[in-house]
């Protein structure tokens, strides 16, 4: 890292370069923060874990299904953050939605 | 050229699978494993299958031998369910695979997915009864009157017939989903464990099991961790670990109480409060955690790196090793497309000196303790003559790119080594790609 231009910068700056230097990590959360900024401030925590916990479940209740259909109704390009942060209430439930997973009677590739 | 375990070398051997690129979602390998001799190796997938190879050694007195694994039994281990009641959709993909020691002519393996453990039976067949007195040959029945003489059935050789036959069905235990199970030293019981809860098993009983280790708060928006992993250790029966989605792991002793949510010991390394980013607590989470075969030794997985703990200090890992550091300053798009949470597995070499895990575009990384080595190996078809060594790659960080190296930004992450295996005394191995299993051995100079 070249220290021709040292004295032209702030000490802010050079803090902030020291940051970058220091800690990649806070440059990619600063990048993450600028594209999503209604990300929770509590990453680790009880939305991410929930979603973790919850995975599979398919629908909630009626509650969810008319919340899911008006979503729907509004629905654009899908955001990103809305995908980060919603628990339940993406897939609106149908009779045809539900699943009809049948076994794979198809042995598997490795055996073949 | 020299490598990890002093001049070992790492040869193809042989790859199973698919050569296609179109990916079937059953086809993805999510659990390889090998038996406590070696001599199998089964894999479980997406699709609720199990595969077990048996090793076929050509020619053991030959200096340079090929072990090759060849199909021995496969079979339909669990399949899709939905849960009408909670509203949930059971994947069939098999989580964890472990094997019992065997005691008698049959193998038997601990096969799970989210939510249902089931033994299975793995038995040969190779003689048939001949002769019945009611029976005709092809199964008809006799008329009793034409009857007129007995005799003894005798067993004349067929062709071998491997069959399996689930033994028994352990369900209903889990409300949230299966991460691991563990087989206990005693050979009579083993644990399950799920994201709050971990329950004791008696190899017998299907219909009871004891919870031992339960996190869940009685205020579900208080939750701030889960339990991703949890094993048995080797040798003390009273013993087992387990590891939470914020870094730590806790040992607990059976013998202190029945309901072990006090842990014996707490290991932890303490985290500089400067470094903290939105994307710590994430790339912390454990990921899998395995004792060494000798039992003084755990290792665990994070995202970016592999720690070695002693048992007996809790306070930081005695060794750490760097997976793909390079990946720190690429978080936040791994963070968008998902990889952050990709759960990478790790292993020990049969002797606990070398360590193995995987890695993105194919990569898999061997770390040597003894010799302070590591190296960076692909598995890809591309390097699959018989026998062909293995080259090691490296991957550029920043700055120039030499020949040879790969850059950060080229590496393919859905080409992702969760799954590998080390052969519990030889130098073989078993790496899962998405839907292929490569084996290389070392090459014996």
């Amino acid at each position: 890292m070249s220290g021709e231009m040292e004295e032209t910068r702030t000490a802010e700056e050079q803090q902030e370069m020291e940051d970058k230097v220091i800690s990649p990590e806070k440059a990619e959360e600063a990048k993450l923060k600028a594209r999503y900024p209604n990300l929770g401030a509590k990453p680790g925590g009880s939305d991410l874990l929930r979603k973790r916990l919850q995975k599979g479940q398919k629908y909630f209740d009626s509650g969810d299904y008319n919340m899911a259909k008006a979503k729907m109704k509004n629905k654009q390009l899908p955001s990103a953050p809305t995908e980060k942060t919603e628990i339940t209430g993406g897939h609106i439930p149908t009779p045809q939605d539900l699943p009809q997973r049948k076994t794979s009677i198809v042995a598997s590739k490795l055996a073949g | 050229m020299a490598g990890p375990g002093g001049d070992m070398q790492w040869c193809f051997s042989q790859v199973k699978g698919a050569i296609d690129d179109d990916v079937a979602e059953a086809d993805i390998i999510s659990t390889v494993e090998f038996n406590h001799t070696g001599e199998l190796l089964a894999t479980g997938d997406k699709g609720g299958r199990v595969v077990i190879f048996q090793q076929e050694i050509e020619n053991k007195n030959q200096p340079q031998f090929r072990s090759e694994y060849n199909v021995y039994s496969t079979f339909q281990s669990h399949e899709p369910e939905f849960d009408y009641l909670k509203s949930l959709e059971i994947e069939e993909k098999i989580n964890k695979i472990r094997w019992l020691p065997q005691k008698n002519a049959a193998q038997f393996l601990l096969s799970t997915n989210d939510k249902t453990i089931k033994l299975w039976k793995i038995s040969e067949r190779d003689k048939r009864p001949e002769g019945y007195n009611l029976k005709e040959d092809d199964g008809r029945y006799k008329d009793p009157n034409t009857i007129t003489s007995l005799r003894v059935p005798v067993l004349i050789p067929m062709d071998l017939m491997v069959e399996a036959s689930p033994r028994r069905v352990f369900a209903n235990a889990h409300t949230y989903h299966i991460n691991s199970i563990s087989v206990n030293s005693d050979n009579e019981t083993y644990l399950s464990a799920d994201d709050l809860r971990i329950n004791l098993w008696h190899l017998e009983i299907t219909d009871r099991s004891f919870n031992i280790v339960d996190i869940k708060p009685a205020n579900m928006e208080e939750l701030t961790e889960v339990i991703t992993a949890a094993e048995f250790h080797p040798h003390q029966c009273n013993t087992f670990v387990y590891s939470s989605s914020k870094g730590t792991i806790r040992l607990c002793d059976m013998r202190a109480s029945a309901l072990c949510d006090k842990h014996s010991k707490l290991f932890e390394e303490p985290e500089d409060p400067s470094n903290r980013s939105f994307f710590s607590e994430i790339i912390s989470s454990i990921s899998d955690v395995k004792f060494s075969h000798n039992g003084r030794y755990m290792m665990t997985r994070d995202y970016l790196s592999m720690k070695i703990w002693d048992l007996n200090m809790e306070n930081r890992p005695v060794e750490t090793y760097q997976v793909h550091e390079y990946l720190r300053s690429k978080l936040c798009s791994l963070y968008e497309n998902d990889c952050i949470f990709d759960k990478f597995e790790c292993c020990w070499n049969g002797n606990d000196s070398v360590v193995m895990t995987g890695s993105y575009n194919n990569f898999f990384r061997m770390f040597d303790r003894g010799h302070r080595r590591d190296v960076t190996l692909e598995a890809s078809r591309e390097n699959s003559k018989p026998m062909q060594v293995l080259k090691p790659r490296k991957v550029c960080a920043g700055g120039k790119r030499k020949k040879d190296e790969i850059s950060v930004d080229s590496l393919d992450f859905n080409k992702k080594i969760l799954h590998t295996a080390w052969h519990p005394q030889d130098n073989i191995i078993a790496v899962a790609t998405t839907n292929n299993l490569y084996i290389f051995q070392d090459k014996v100079n």
